[in-house]
């Protein structure tokens, strides 16, 4: 089910503004990978281009390609809605949908798939997701009350289990524990580790820390000058990253020494 | 540095007492003057109570007179919430969420400046243009729809009906309801509406998960205040159309309930003594009418409002 992505040469526009410029990476299927960077590199960019969340911005446009299992996802006939169902994604704030009850939130995606589900079968769902998300004991006698009443830490989490609950190849995070406290920080961290033997993950962060202590591999974004596009710098196994990058500027930034 | 002393009392700042002052002056102000209105309304409405059939337009009391009326109010602004309800939503959505930028300022121009047309010239345009033309739609809809209550004729060849009468406040109420919509839905947080499309939601399904729910109470009361104009719209109803004062469900002939806004209009230059007390009586009515449409409006607004996440 998991799933490597291969990216050659990919632009990122914003309207007439190139945000980021010619990244080429492969990301390996069961592994966790992050992209650190100061500010406006482009490293969320670079993320919401992996499953087309990138042009739901008006002007916004991506020249390359990125190719999942022979698969390129920018392709003429491939339909962005499609990809998204494939490829799950986890936002910066919590955004469970407020009307929701938790239970109805996890099954928000199988739901669009427009199939009539069997009782039994969405229970399913919502367990095996919310157990997933490493929710389950904390919610499961109040599956019916809005989503919206749970910590921060646990909407996260929500939002996870209703990323997994339609079983996607690949899960995208955007800075996913920056609104979160250490604790349910940590908690998430804890659940990166359990999902990657099931799913590809890639996970934007600001706290290097964080990178070194979920991620496989490491990506590198910055910028060469302000008003100049991002683009990745060095990629490379965290291990490398942290103790003896090839790049100058990465060992600068890692270390704290940068800007 | 002097040591603010902390044991004086709490600080009052002219301004702050001066705009509280104001601001409460205006509360108030409105409070007085909508009980004024009441007053008047109930003061002078209540001799009507004891009008003879002469006053009455040959009715035996105040109850056969205004009934018929208030179904005529209620029937007109019926139709055109439900011609112009969907209509405005869909419109409103075009504006916010379909149509490119590039078209959709110009959109949202074009149907704000429908809302600074006087109504006269609705009435005009009902008259002229709009009933001929429907005119014809009713007989073709009588010949062949005849079976249905509604449709059942004769058709009115001029189309002065209380459908043409619903089709125009429609087109009046459409701004009022499409600007509120197309505020609101713009509003819709974009974290909720990634949240959808995240998931593999089309724009439809996006729509249908985030910016219905979150615009809920808000399209609610969109649709009352266009409710509201509806209700109390006089110039254009008299103008187009004629009315007889009869209760029927047939809304495609020449005999036509009046509304309570038109018969006041039509009535009053020729009213005198407890006539105009039977006007005013059926004005109290009115006011009282869309003040429960309010109430209820914001009942059912309330019910369903959606808290911001924090």
């Amino acid at each position: 089910m998991a799933k490597s992505i291969d990216v050659s040469d990919l632009d990122i526009y914003y309207g007439d503004f190139k945000a980021v410029e010619g990244v080429n990476m492969t990301i390996r299927a069961k592994s966790v990978t992050a992209f650190i960077g100061p500010s406006g590199c482009g490293k969320s960019t670079f993320l919401r281009s992996l499953n087309r969340m990138h042009e739901v911005i008006p002007g916004a446009r991506v020249e390359g390609k990125v190719v999942v299992e022979g698969q390129d996802l920018y392709a003429d006939h491939v339909d962005p809605v499609e990809v998204r169902r494939q490829i799950g994604m986890v936002f910066q704030r919590p955004n469970p949908f407020p009307t929701m009850s938790i239970y109805e939130n996890v099954l928000a995606g199988n739901r669009l798939n427009a199939r009539k589900m069997k009782k039994s079968e969405a229970d399913d769902i919502v367990e095996r997701s919310l157990k997933g998300a490493n929710l389950w004991t904390e919610v499961k006698d109040r599956l019916g009350r809005p989503g919206m009443g749970l910590s921060g830490g646990q909407q996260q989490r929500l939002c996870i289990a209703r990323a997994i609950a339609v079983q996607p190849q690949v899960l995208l995070m955007d800075e996913p524990c920056s609104a979160l406290d250490p604790i349910s920080t940590s908690a998430i961290e804890d659940l990166i580790h359990e999902l990657k033997s099931e799913y590809t993950i890639v996970i934007v962060t600001h706290n290097m820390q964080q990178a070194a202590r979920v991620s496989d591999e490491t990506g590198f974004f910055n910028l060469k000058a302000a008003g100049q596009p991002g683009h990745l710098v060095e990629f490379n196994s965290t291990q490398k990253m942290f103790a003896n990058p090839d790049n100058d500027s990465t060992e600068a930034y890692i270390s704290g020494r940068f800007g | 540095m002097t040591a603010v002393p902390l044991d004086r009392p709490a600080t009052t700042r002219r301004g702050d007492s001066v705009f509280k002052g104001l601001a409460t002056a205006a509360a108030v102000m409105i409070l007085v003057a909508l009980a004024g209105v009441g007053i008047f309304l109930t003061l002078e409405g209540v001799p009507a109570l004891s009008a003879e059939s002469g006053a009455l337009g040959g009715k035996d009391n105040i109850v056969l007179y205004v009934w018929p009326l208030i179904y005529g109010t209620l029937l007109a602004a019926a139709l055109a919430i439900l011609m112009a309800a969907p209509l405005s939503i869909g419109l409103a959505l075009v504006i916010s969420h379909y149509a490119p930028r590039r078209l959709s300022k110009p959109i949202g121009y074009v149907i704000d400046l429908l809302a600074a047309v006087p109504s006269v010239v609705y009435g005009l345009w009902g008259i002229e243009f709009l009933g001929p033309r429907l005119g014809q739609a009713y007989g073709w809809l009588a010949e062949n729809l005849g079976f249905l209550p509604f449709f059942e004729g004769p058709a009115s060849g001029s189309g002065r009906t209380i459908l043409t009468a619903g089709v125009v406040l429609a087109v009046m109420a459409l701004p009022i309801i499409t600007a509120i919509c197309r505020e609101i839905f713009s509003q819709t947080p974009v974290l909720h509406q990634e949240a959808a499309l995240a998931l593999g939601a089309t724009r439809w399904e996006m729509i249908r998960l985030t910016v219905f729910p979150y615009g809920r109470s808000g399209m609610i009361s969109a649709v009352m205040l266009g409710m509201g104009r509806a209700l109390g719209e006089t110039m254009a109803v008299a103008m187009v159309l004629s009315a007889t004062g009869v209760v029927t469900i047939n809304l495609i002939s020449s005999v036509n309930p009046s509304t309570i806004a038109a018969n006041i209009a039509l009535g009053f230059p020729e009213a005198s003594g407890i006539k105009v007390n039977v006007l005013i009586f059926s004005g109290l009515v009115l006011f009282l009418i869309t003040f429960v449409v309010n109430f209820l409006g914001r009942l059912i607004a309330g019910r369903g409002q959606v808290k911001e996440g924090r």
